[in-house]
């Protein structure tokens, strides 16, 4: 089967000639959950959006889903990658929030039913049906962001890329994108998101590529890449709050997630009683 | 010192008032956090005691707000501006546009209140100094990172001298690194004898530095005290604004018995170690 996306030797110089992507080679399979992390200026972004056709290699190839993107046009990539931006008034433009939404599913050529009703399930996915008539631009920053996430969501695409998703959002919110990525998981969608926030990396993510300097160097689980601190160094991100807990407690397994650390916890505190002089 | 009586406060646009009744005494210096869900009525608090409500807005205004005795609502904006300091989530936005480099940025409100020369430049090269941000004097505003702008948009407030510098997010669109920087900075503006009042998501942050934290649920103060007791509240999750992972994972390990019954849950890394390894030992002992 092809993978979702498979990126070999992308170079991507801006017009200005600035080299943002400088080799980067990257296979992702359908269904996996990837999260891309690393510093501002690192290349994130400038990635991600090749996938979408936004921006062309310079050199190299970007494949998604069996499309090679360099000569596929941004309409025809749509209907396979969704791709909801850092900043929602990027891509929020229509009168009401439902025709926004909306917008997504029929111009992909769905039936008026079946539009109504992905429009209606991501609305309620992303917790603004409340204000599906009001105009997009009476709503706040942050319902402004779930509308753009539900204007993608609307699409089912099989590869949703998210780019930080929770920046700027309360705790319910990210609660709420937690479940959305673990639904369109269960769906079997590739889910890729550029994040800042770690925490929400390794509880959300089965597989972490960190950027620095416009190439890849670090790509594995959580446990396995926040172990890596050299690494973590160069991208400039600390590792989850659990992970440094486990580190403080110096357990050499790597935990980064609620339900590891009790896990591992509970191993430990039931197998002290068989150690030396408990 | 910041004063909160029985304040109520609706916008102009709006029905429902967006705070109400808030009575609410900030202690002078010291690092205080608020927090609490999307549409609370942190920002709102925020520009309350900044004076742009209700200079600027307008809006049904009942109650009192006072920083260090002055009545804001009483206090012409001008004036206001040397008392409290406010610094917004978006980096870019809060730069003039009006000035070429980070010193003259920097000196820009000095120089709208008539401040004399050398003594503005001595303020900026000070305030710099103490942000160490003095390596940055000649650069662009523009050509600035995120964390860096951030640091520049509190050195552009601190320079005011003010009693009081309020915070709205000013982490929230900047990376690690960045924000990193704007802590580290705020910091040093915590130890000049300025009150910071800092709102935002960022619990751990909160954890580690604030001395007090209150919690905005609708519109009201549900609860207020140290970090480590209103943090580690069991209502938090359903005021919306949760819990640390740390404090998370110890109330976890506390329902299986794994957490000492007669401890506080921890809201820091420290304590958390702390808690844990206890639990591991007594645990292991009783088995």
């Amino acid at each position: 089967m092809t993978p979702a996306v498979h990126i070999e030797g992308l170079v991507y110089a801006y017009p200005g000639g600035v080299t943002a992507l400088n080799g980067v080679d990257l296979r992702i399979e359908h269904g996996e959950r990837v999260a891309v992390i690393g510093r501002n200026g690192a290349g994130k972004t400038t990635m991600a959006r090749q996938l979408n056709g936004i921006a062309k290699p310079t050199a190299g190839t970007v494949t998604v889903c069996g499309t090679d993107t360099a000569g596929a046009t941004t309409a025809r990539l749509a209907a396979s990658v969704g791709y909801v931006f850092q900043n929602p008034s990027d891509q929020i433009f229509a009168k009401t929030v439902r025709a926004d939404v909306e917008f997504g599913p029929r111009n992909l050529g769905r039936s008026a039913e079946e539009t109504a009703r992905l429009a209606e399930a991501a609305m309620a996915a992303t917790d603004v049906l409340d204000f599906a008539d009001h105009h997009p631009y009476h709503l706040s920053p942050a319902e402004r962001k779930r509308v753009a996430l539900a204007s993608v969501l609307a699409m089912d695409t099989p590869v949703v890329v998210l780019d930080e998703p929770t920046t700027g959002q309360d705790h319910r919110s990210v609660r709420r994108i937690e479940r959305i990525v673990a639904d369109l998981h269960a769906a079997g969608t590739t889910v890729i998101a550029i994040t800042h926030d770690m925490d929400f990396c390794a509880e959300s993510f089965d597989r972490v590529v960190a950027m620095a300097q416009g190439r890849v160097i670090a790509d594995g689980t959580p446990a396995e890449v926040f172990a890596r601190p050299e690494e973590l160094e160069l991208a400039r991100v600390e590792p989850p709050q659990i992970s440094r807990l486990a580190a403080e407690l110096g357990w050499a397994d790597q935990v980064t997630t609620v339900d590891g650390f009790v896990e591992e916890l509970s191993r430990r505190a039931g197998g002290a009683a068989g150690a030396p002089g408990a | 010192m910041i004063v909160f009586e029985d304040f109520t406060y609706a916008y102009p646009t709006g029905s429902a008032p967006v705070l109400r009744g808030i009575d609410l005494v900030v202690e002078e210096g010291g690092f205080h956090g608020v927090v609490g869900a999307s549409g609370a009525g942190k920002s709102t608090l925020a520009m309350a005691v900044a004076g742009f409500i209700p200079h600027a807005q307008g809006g049904e205004y009942a109650g009192r707000v006072a920083v260090g005795g002055a009545v804001v609502a009483d206090t012409p904006l001008p004036e206001l501006v040397t008392r409290v300091g406010l610094v917004q989530q978006n980096p870019f936005d809060q730069i003039s546009g009006a000035r070429f480099t980070v010193r003259e940025e920097i000196a820009f409100g000095l120089e709208n209140l008539g401040v004399e020369r050398e003594e503005m430049a001595r303020r900026v090269d000070a305030v710099m100094a103490d942000l160490g941000i003095a390596g940055l004097a000649d650069r662009s505003p523009y050509a600035l990172s995120g964390g860096q702008q951030q640091v520049v948009a509190v050195a552009s407030m601190l320079v005011m001298r003010p009693e009081v510098l309020v915070l709205d997010e000013p982490t929230s669109q900047l990376d690690p690194g960045g924000a990193r920087m704007v802590v580290e900075a705020l910091g040093a503006v915590r130890r000049s004898g300025v009150t910071v009042l800092l709102v935002t998501h960022a619990l751990e942050l909160l954890a580690e530095h604030a001395d007090t934290l209150h919690v905005l649920v609708d519109g009201e103060i549900a609860a207020q005290g140290p970090p480590a007791e209103t943090l580690a509240d069991d209502r938090m999750e359903e005021w919306g604004v949760g819990r640390p992972r740390y404090t998370e994972a110890a109330a976890r390990a506390r329902r299986d018995g794994l957490w000492e019954a007669d401890r506080a849950l921890p809201a820091t890394l420290g304590a958390a170690a702390a808690g844990f390894r206890a639990a591991v030992r007594t645990e292991g002992g009783r088995r």
